[in-house]
């Protein structure tokens, strides 16, 4: 007998029933659909955490300083080392060949910004280079970014993120204005366009960005760090890099320090350097080629423990995503369980069926039919069912997705993996099922059967 | 060589502890075209020898040739395969699937045949054996549309559809009134003046005179023969 007219047969059987096919398969359908609903809303949250990681710059490594480890002292928090240099940051730009940017990193918060009667406090003040703009892969909405010589020599300009624009300026172009910072005057530039809030729920457009030299001499002034090397080639010519005046280069100096201390304050530390990879391929690589360039410059043997952390985003994904792929295995195995309940159910009245049908088996067996021709109809009977049911579920359970989707707007995605995937698992279920009801029937005696009341 | 050839062909069910024999060494013949009726009284054997005669059982021992082939002790397989080619088969209660039409039911065995036939080509044979039993305008009813005469003669279409050389009929007017069972007894006639071997089993002495040939059992043995003048 022919696969296709095995398919009618068991189409025309399936039809002979429909309200108790449909109710038989309403387990199939339940589980399928609450499997393709899972693994919809799974999916697209996880890409929508993707998406918000990649926005910050899925290329994005963050060089920070690492725990200054003093001999006797007591450890201090991490990035308190000091031991970034800007030097660091070039040679990283020159040396990495996997590295297509870096820029040195600044970052102060809690100063006040202000502009007429206004005072606002942005979340973040920045200083850094123009990479910064490329490795964010931040646009400009208005104006104008600050130039290389603006850069070198430490002018007092800055770009503005959209909170600001909102809360101080009203929504007017704040492009020309001078705002005072820490009581140093800035004329505005340019304006970021829109980035939203990143996945720690920070608002990104609350933040000023300058260049990390004006940064350095106007804003943070000199943080006191300790040099945990001697080696660095920081360039100390204060006149050059800190054109303010009034800002103390030195620490007071007792009268025998010079005498007895080894360690060296250095000036042109830097709080972070953020790199971006030439792809999101290059990451690792890039990873790899900081650490040993930084561990060289920064003059660590093979017994020492790097100064510095490398940081990328990859880190951060896989935490993030590792919670929602469990919560999604924990559902999946709900909705497999469900299945197998549905699957008995198949089981249960395709038993039934043959039961019913023992007449009928016994008359194709006198006429002809094998066995294995019995079993086949059966077990074709009982895979179209559940077929039936699969897809029935998988229009339900993504019609469930669609509704969260539109209702409580959470982010789904589809795919077609998942729904071929679903189709396959339906039609196992009437194979793992359906083969005992069906072994049954090809079993039975011709004899009896046709006897049969 | 006959068509149907019996050699001391026995049958016992072992129902536990007990033995029972129901056939006890039958042999007889039955020659192409023949019509033989199979009589005996409920008990006789002659359901079992009915069911190893159209191989749905097999005897204990024993040999039994249908058209040049032993096919007492061949595998389950090829017995189906005996069944679906060579052997027609007519019950007492026509035994027609319900909720197909009476051109499906008649080329229901077709789809077990090895041969590839297309699916028109099956329609076409099926209406032809409609056609040979007088229903060509009944084709599309259900069988519940049908009276029992004519779920009959569908029954007696499909179990020729498949051209086999013998027909078996198992009191095929068991559940028929009298003018009923006369038209399928004449189309028994008719079909074995067109060359059809049949054998029917029944315990009615007016229908077994319809056959040319009588065997009567007892006990499971064959007790006596009679041919017919007609």
């Amino acid at each position: 007998m022919s696969l296709w007219s095995t398919i009618g047969l068991a189409l025309r059987a399936l039809r002979r029933n429909p309200t108790r096919a449909l109710l038989t398969t309403l387990g199939i359908v339940i589980g399928i659909s609450a499997v393709i609903t899972m693994m919809e809303i799974g999916k697209g949250s996880s890409t929508s955490i993707r998406r918000s990681i990649e926005s910050m710059g899925a290329n994005t490594l963050v060089v920070m300083p690492g725990t200054p480890r003093v001999p006797g002292g007591a450890r201090q928090e991490a990035g308190s080392a000091m031991s970034l240099t800007p030097e660091d940051c070039e040679a990283v730009i020159r040396e990495c060949p996997s590295v297509a940017y870096a820029t040195p990193i600044l970052s102060s918060s809690g100063k006040q910004f202000v502009f007429g009667g206004v005072n606002w406090t942005p979340r973040q003040i920045v200083g850094a280079s123009l990479d910064y703009f490329n490795i964010r892969e931040w646009k400009l909405a208005d104006g104008r970014l600050f130039t290389a010589a603006e850069l070198e020599e430490g002018a007092r300009v800055c770009v503005v993120g959209q909170t600001i624009v909102n809360e101080v300026f009203d929504g007017g172009s704040p492009v020309d204005c001078t705002v005072r910072i820490k009581n140093v005057s800035f004329k505005i530039i340019g304006v970021l366009t829109k980035k939203g809030s990143n996945m720690m729920g920070m608002d990104e457009d609350d933040v000023v960005v300058m260049p990390w030299t004006t940064m350095r001499s106007r804003i943070t002034g000199l943080k006191s760090g300790t040099a945990a090397n001697t080696t660095s080639t920081a360039s100390t010519l204060p006149s050059a890099l800190y054109p303010a005046t009034g800002v103390a280069f030195y620490p007071e100096q007792a009268e025998n320090l010079a005498d007895d201390t080894l360690l060296v304050p250095k000036f042109t530390q830097i709080d972070q350097i953020m790199v971006g990879a030439a792809s999101p391929e290059k990451v690792s690589s890039a990873s790899e080629e900081l650490t040993s360039l930084l561990r060289y410059r920064h003059g660590l043997g093979p017994d020492k423990e790097d100064d510095f952390w490398v940081r990328n985003s990859a880190e951060f994904m896989n935490t993030l995503s590792s919670t929602t792929t469990m919560m999604g295995n924990l559902l999946l195995v709900v909705a497999l369980i469900s299945l197998i309940v549905g699957g008995v159910g198949i089981m249960n009245i395709m038993l039934v069926s043959v039961t019913e049908r023992t007449r009928e088996i016994g008359l194709r067996m006198a006429v002809g039919a094998r066995p294995r021709d019995i079993l086949k109809q059966f077990l074709v009977e009982s895979i179209m069912l559940c077929l039936v049911g699969g897809l029935v579920g998988i229009l339900l359970g993504h019609g469930a997705a669609l509704l969260v989707n539109s209702l409580l707007n959470w982010p789904i995605e589809s795919s077609p993996a998942v729904v071929a995937a679903a189709f396959l698992v339906s039609a196992g279920v009437g194979v793992v099922f359906g083969f005992y009801p069906a072994w049954k029937a090809a079993q039975l005696d011709p004899i009896e059967a046709l006897r049969y009341e | 060589m006959s068509l149907i050839e019996l050699r001391d062909i026995t049958k016992t069910y072992f129902l536990g502890e007990i033995d029972v024999p129901v056939l006890k060494g039958i042999s007889f013949s039955v020659e192409r075209g023949e019509y033989v009726a199979l009589m005996g009284e409920s008990g006789s054997g002659k359901s079992t020898l009915m069911n190893i005669l159209g191989c749905l059982d097999r005897p204990t021992t024993g040999e039994y040739w249908l058209d040049g082939q032993e096919v007492g002790s061949i595998s389950g397989d090829a017995r189906a395969m005996v069944r679906n080619r060579k052997i027609g088969f007519v019950f007492q209660s026509f035994n027609l699937l319900s909720r197909t039409t009476a051109l499906d039911n008649v080329i229901m065995p077709l789809s077990y045949t090895a041969g590839k036939l297309s699916h028109a080509g099956r329609v076409e044979r099926g209406a032809a054996m409609l056609k040979r039993v007088g229903l060509e305008d009944r084709m599309r009813h259900l069988p519940s549309q049908l009276s029992g005469g004519q779920q009959q003669r569908v029954a007696i279409a499909r179990a020729l559809v498949n051209h086999p050389p013998v027909l078996f009929a198992d009191e095929p007017t068991g559940n028929l009134d009298s003018r009923t069972s006369r038209d399928i007894m004449e189309m028994f006639s008719k079909l074995n003046g067109e060359g059809i071997t049949i054998i029917l089993v029944t315990h009615s002495g007016e229908i077994a005179s319809c056959a040319k040939r009588t065997v009567v059992m007892r006990d499971g043995l064959v007790v006596g023969g009679e041919e017919h003048r007609q």
